[in-house]
């Protein structure tokens, strides 16, 4: 019912706006993207987050350099591509912005609440360093395919609790994330909504541009960021940093994007 | 990418009276920055500060992407194959401040720049060149929007 | 609060192609903050890019530039081992040079 009130929106939306322009092309913003060329804003970020890497900063004044991210202390290339995945050391399924923090915490002696109080910037503000330093990692993956190890019983289950979670509908609109983004082909206004359900291509073509330079916003946003910001437009409460919730989601779809290309930080609306 | 007229009839708005005027403005060289250029509010006084009004040429290759997804971010790019380009000029005609940037060109350095720029609402972009002591044009307008959820 | 400026120029064909991407924060000074007080004007006014000894663009912004601004234009010439230097200046007086070897 309300997907399609929707639809009935976006056409009389596009009708508005310039018939002619979206009867060829969905994509309309194809062109202004294109002359970004190489030349993505989110570099800059990365820039800061390789910075803070090797930074002794904290109260233990130390760097990252030694921070597992999965693949041995300090390895940061390759790193982004096989997370979220089990660490043993912590006995959970962790992704790249809580395994962070875990780092920060236990190799520089940052707390942890102050950083989880706000991990994402505001519109116009410097940009995090949870931010700064996911942007910088993310983007050491770049060309390595999608490779999330379900074989772990842990990784299994969040698998499952982000697929169960996909389709769970809750909150005043009865919002699941399969309302908006369970079939092909759709859009709410000019925002393409990614088909990510089990087995859908998308997903492929979506998780591997996270983080990304949200044009819209002027910053890079990441993927825990994603979802606290889905979970708010369905007018969920507000979900919690590093969640079980999120991180099942996160990898239910990094998982459905295995053997797809990472290609972060990506460019987007 | 059509390239409208509009901008080129409101710069040559009372061309009949800047025609007669137009050879005695002395042709501005730049050698610092000009400041009032940058601070004017108006087309008009622009012109003037620039030196005269540009003709329209088709010679001047202006990219600009037909609508912008984030007016705070719009990719341009201007490329001029008339003989002589010495300056290149980008304006956006209902920003505040109608002139973004000015680029001089010396020999040796191809006459063509690409920049982004905040556009501030839907609005005609002009590149202006200079070449051999003259002004000339080329008009587009980009349509600013932010669709979508917001989010 | 000077930044990161990252230049890249590639010969080709005889002609060196140069992009740059300077960190800067480009307010133009009509903004406010969330508490209605305008936020200052902050951005870079000059522009000038030397190959060698030689100026080969220079460039005068405004504030419609875009924030962390990006550049693009090419020089007839350069031979590897020449410098590119790119040096930006703004309104509060701050600065910024990066070099390059061509290679």
């Amino acid at each position: 019912m309300i997907p399609s009130q929707f639809k009935a929106w976006s056409v009389a939306a596009l009708l508005v706006l310039s018939p002619s322009a979206f009867a060829q092309d969905e994509d309309v913003f194809a062109q202004y993207r294109e002359m970004f060329g190489d030349d993505n804003p989110a570099d800059l970020v990365s820039w800061d987050g390789e910075d803070l890497w090797s930074e002794a900063r904290g109260p233990k004044n130390a760097t990252l350099e030694e921070c597992d991210l999965g693949l041995g202390p300090g390895v940061v290339e390759g790193a982004y591509a096989q997370l979220p995945r089990y660490f043993a050391d912590t006995d959970k399924v962790m992704d790249l912005e809580t395994r962070l923090v875990h780092c920060m915490v236990e190799l520089q002696g940052f707390d942890a609440a102050e950083i989880t109080a706000k991990p994402f910037t505001s519109t116009g503000e410097p940009q995090t360093d949870l931010e700064k330093l996911s942007t910088y990692i993310a983007g050491a993956s770049k060309g390595m395919p999608v490779s999330i190890d379900l074989d772990h019983p842990k990784t299994k289950l969040a698998y499952e609790l982000g697929k169960k979670m996909f389709f769970y509908r809750s909150g005043p609109y009865d919002f699941g994330c399969s309302t908006c983004h369970r079939q092909s082909g759709k859009r709410i206004r000019l925002q393409a909504l990614p088909n990510l359900s089990p087995g859908a291509e998308d997903a492929d073509k979506v998780y591997t541009t996270w983080p990304g330079y949200r044009i819209s916003q002027g910053s890079v946003r990441t993927f825990e960021w994603r979802m606290r910001d889905c979970g708010r437009q369905q007018r969920m409460p507000e979900m919690t940093f590093g969640s079980d919730i999120a991180i099942g989601l996160i990898t239910y779809l990094a998982a459905e994007a295995n053997d797809a290309e990472m290609d972060a930080p990506g460019l987007k609306r | 990418m059509t390239t409208t007229r509009r901008s080129f009839l409101k710069f040559g708005g009372a061309m009949l009276g800047t025609l007669a005027t137009a050879a005695l403005w002395p042709l501005q060289v730049f050698a610092a920055r000009p400041d009032d250029a940058f601070k004017s509010k108006s087309m008009t006084d622009l012109e003037k500060l620039l030196g005269g009004t540009p003709t329209d040429s088709a010679d001047i290759d202006f990219k600009t992407p037909d609508i912008a997804e984030n007016g705070a971010v719009v990719p341009v790019s201007i490329e001029s194959n008339i003989p002589g380009t010495s300056e290149i000029m980008i304006l956006v005609e209902q920003n505040p401040n109608p002139l973004s940037a000015m680029f001089l060109i010396p020999e040796g350095t191809k006459p063509a720049v690409s920049t982004r720029i905040k556009v501030a609402q839907t609005s005609n972009l002009i590149a202006v060149v200079k070449a051999n002591g003259k002004l000339y044009s080329s008009t587009k307008e980009t349509k600013v929007t932010l669709g979508g959820c917001g989010g | 609060m000077a930044g990161k400026m990252r230049v890249r120029a590639s010969i080709k064909n005889g002609v060196t192609e140069v992009k740059a991407l300077m960190s800067h924060p480009m307010e133009t000074g009509l903004r406010k903050d969330t508490d209605g007080n305008p936020i200052p004007a902050h951005h870079i006014t000059d522009v000038e890019v030397k190959l060698n000894d030689k100026v080969v663009l220079t460039a005068y912004w405004g504030g419609s530039v875009s924030q962390n601004p990006f550049l693009s234009f090419e020089i007839n010439g350069g031979a590897p081992g020449d410098k590119l230097s790119i040096m930006w200046k703004d309104n509060k007086g701050e600065s910024q040079t990066e070099e390059v070897t061509l290679k």
